[in-house]
């Protein structure tokens, strides 16, 4: 048994002699979610693209669950679901007969096929549309058809491509407990998104692209510590005259940053929440709100894209 | 390098869906009826032809496809020629680039098939459904003409109707293989749709009866001698020949020409005919061997058209990146 489901090595694609992925390498190991995180035009589709064997590899290796995509694209896929950006269905056929032919192209028994299929669609909340045409669906409804295909695929590795973008809150929600649920089924799932605070809830590590390179890669309290620098951040938000001037003079507090009317983010040596408290009391002002802060991706982010600017200017929205 | 497994892998399935998925459309409806319609009008003014001209004729059925009221020079055989391409390419101008537009072409090739099986599928559910109007069309024509000229038709006369079947199927391959084609080098259905047709236009009425001669003529300038005469200089009218029949629709005509009017001395060969060889020549109707014979290069060379659109097809296809 191997631990390691997806292992990319050096992975290169270069179209007409440009290099959109360059030589990039990380490895996801059984039951693992890995996020796939960066701006459009990064990389991450070209990476999924190559691993499922759907593109050529220019140079490197890639193995999914020991196999070669591009000598055993069929052993890849038939293991591998895949749900694509912006996925499509027959807007003709019913949700039942959109998944009806792909079970027949996997190859799977009529009684079989109508046993998965009703239960996954089940699964997803889609029974009682079943027979409805996808014409109809919304856009959460045909990314909650397409992890049903995967569920009904039974596949050990899920590979999904922006599936939260374009979907409101409450879609978006469901459709990551339903991917936190894949992972329970023993499921290992590489997922790629712009859309950071989402992905940061369901991630186990995470590898951000840009340009196509891995500019950094772990899980996400790993990179706060190697982007944001060391130690805890406490944030304040008080009311009163000067209060920065009496926070920065706390002993351990590094340096005070203003983060909106009345509010403050403390980056300290140690957790100084009764020193600041007791500095904001004692300048006559009304503490309203003090906590330590988690380092969010979007932090991260941004920090990281502000430090290397040159690489960040394709970055857009 | 070798792959895993056939290459046709599913191919049972994307025939099976594609072919569904043709026979319950609507364009194929309107296909359908339009072939039908155009069909009986055409039969309808043949027999009327016929039934006016004809005593004894042994090729009574064969004069179905191929006479036309005076004045209206349309047979059914001109009429085959002009709606098979107009429903192959019907059938197939969208049938790789609607699998992007509709976003599931990468899902689809995600299972566990290749590009293969769903390119061959699609090629042989469109010759498929085209094949299945055919043979209803053709046993229309036989079986109205059994009924309204009462002579039943001889073993050789249904053995050419046959052949001109199959050749019509043939000639709706090259159609849908160019279709094909072109719906996978255009993005956009419309550009490819507007393509094919213009290129259709383009090689059955402007081609054989207008460039290919302009081409003829310069490639082999015409004799002054037989200029002087008033006559074609034979090598013009030579090249002139091979040139149109570049064109899948000169074939076509010439194969139907040929297999249907045995009994026509201008029908013994596909070049030029010389006054020579006609004297002397056997008098009566030729064999359908020999008419095969005659028929049997631009037979070859439809089926190679096919094979050659459906090859670039291929491997435009093949190399083609699989995101929108």
């Amino acid at each position: 048994m191997n631990d390691v489901v997806i292992e990319a090595k050096n992975l290169t694609k270069r179209y007409g002699g440009i290099a959109v992925v360059k030589g990039i390498s990380f490895s996801v190991a059984r039951g693992e979610i890995f996020g796939l995180l960066g701006p459009n035009g990064a990389g991450k589709t070209t990476t999924i693209l190559m691993l499922l064997g759907l593109s050529d590899i220019s140079a490197g290796t890639a193995r999914v669950l020991d196999h070669n995509p591009v000598r055993e694209p069929l052993a890849v896929k038939r293991r591998v679901g895949y749900l694509p950006d912006e996925v499509g269905f027959y807007d003709n056929l019913s949700a039942g007969d959109n998944l009806r032919y792909t079970a027949r192209l996997i190859g799977l028994g009529r009684a079989e096929r109508e046993e998965r299929i009703s239960r996954s669609l089940a699964h997803v909340g889609l029974a009682d549309v079943a027979d409805k045409r996808v014409g109809t669906f919304s856009r959460g409804m045909r990314q909650r058809l397409g992890l049903a295909e995967i569920l009904m695929k039974d596949a050990q590795v899920a590979i999904l491509d922006e599936p939260t973008s374009g979907l409101d809150p409450q879609v978006t929600v469901e459709l990551l407990d339903i991917i936190r649920d894949l992972k329970h089924r023993g499921v290992s799932v590489l997922l790629s998104s712009h859309l950071l605070e989402r992905v940061q809830s369901v991630c186990d590590r995470v590898a951000l692209f840009n340009e196509g390179n891995i500019v950094l890669l772990g899980t996400v309290p790993e990179l706060g510590r190697q982007v944001l620098g060391g130690g805890f951040r406490v944030e304040v938000e008080a009311q009163g005259e000067g209060l920065a001037e009496h926070l920065a003079r706390v002993p351990g507090v590094r340096k005070v940053e203003s983060a909106g009317p009345s509010r403050w983010l403390l980056l300290a040596e140690q957790d100084v929440r009764p020193e600041a408290a007791a500095a904001v009391v004692a300048a006559g002002g009304r503490l309203l709100r003090l906590a330590v802060a988690e380092p969010s991706l979007e932090a991260i982010y941004r920090q990281y894209f502000h430090e290397h600017p040159h690489e960040g200017e394709r970055h857009a929205a | 390098m070798r792959r895993e497994g056939s290459a046709l892998n599913g191919l049972g399935v994307v025939i099976l869906k594609e072919l569904s998925d043709h026979l319950t459309s609507v364009r194929m409806r309107v296909l359908e009826w339009l072939v039908v319609l155009f069909a009986l009008a055409a039969l309808y003014l043949a027999i009327q032809q016929v039934r006016e001209t004809t005593a004894e004729d042994p090729f009574l059925l064969l004069r179905l496809f191929t006479r036309a009221r005076e004045g209206i020079p349309i047979t059914f055989v001109a009429f085959l020629s002009i709606l098979v391409p107009v429903m192959a390419i019907g059938l197939g101008f969208d049938a790789v680039n609607s699998e992007y537009n509709r976003r599931t072409l990468s899902r689809i090739l995600a299972q566990p098939i290749y590009r293969d099986a769903l390119l061959w599928g699609k090629f042989i559910a469109g010759l498929l459904t085209i094949t299945f109007s055919l043979v209803a069309l053709w046993l229309l024509v036989i079986g109205l003409g059994l009924v309204l000229l009462g002579v039943p038709p001889s073993a050789e006369e249904t053995a050419r109707a046959f052949i001109l079947l199959l050749v019509t199927i043939a000639y709706a391959g090259v159609w849908l293989a160019l279709a094909l084609l072109f719906s996978i080098v255009f993005r956009s259905a419309a550009t490819a749709a507007l393509v094919t047709f213009g290129l259709w236009l383009f090689l059955t009425f402007l081609w054989p009866s207008v460039l290919a001669q302009m081409v003829a003529a310069v490639i082999a300038p015409p004799d002054p001698g037989y200029t002087a005469l008033g006559l074609p200089t034979p090598e013009t009218t030579e090249w002139g020949q091979m040139l149109s029949r570049l064109s899948p629709s000169t074939l076509f005509g010439e194969i139907a020409f040929v297999l249907l009017n045995p009994d026509d001395v201008s029908a013994r060969s596909l070049g030029a005919i010389y006054l020579v060889q006609l004297q002397g020549a056997a008098r009566g109707a030729l064999p359908l061997g020999q008419s095969l014979v005659i028929a049997w290069p631009d037979i070859v060379g439809l089926v190679a058209g096919t094979i050659v659109l459906f090859t670039i097809g291929y491997m435009v296809f093949q190399r083609q990146e699989v995101r929108a």
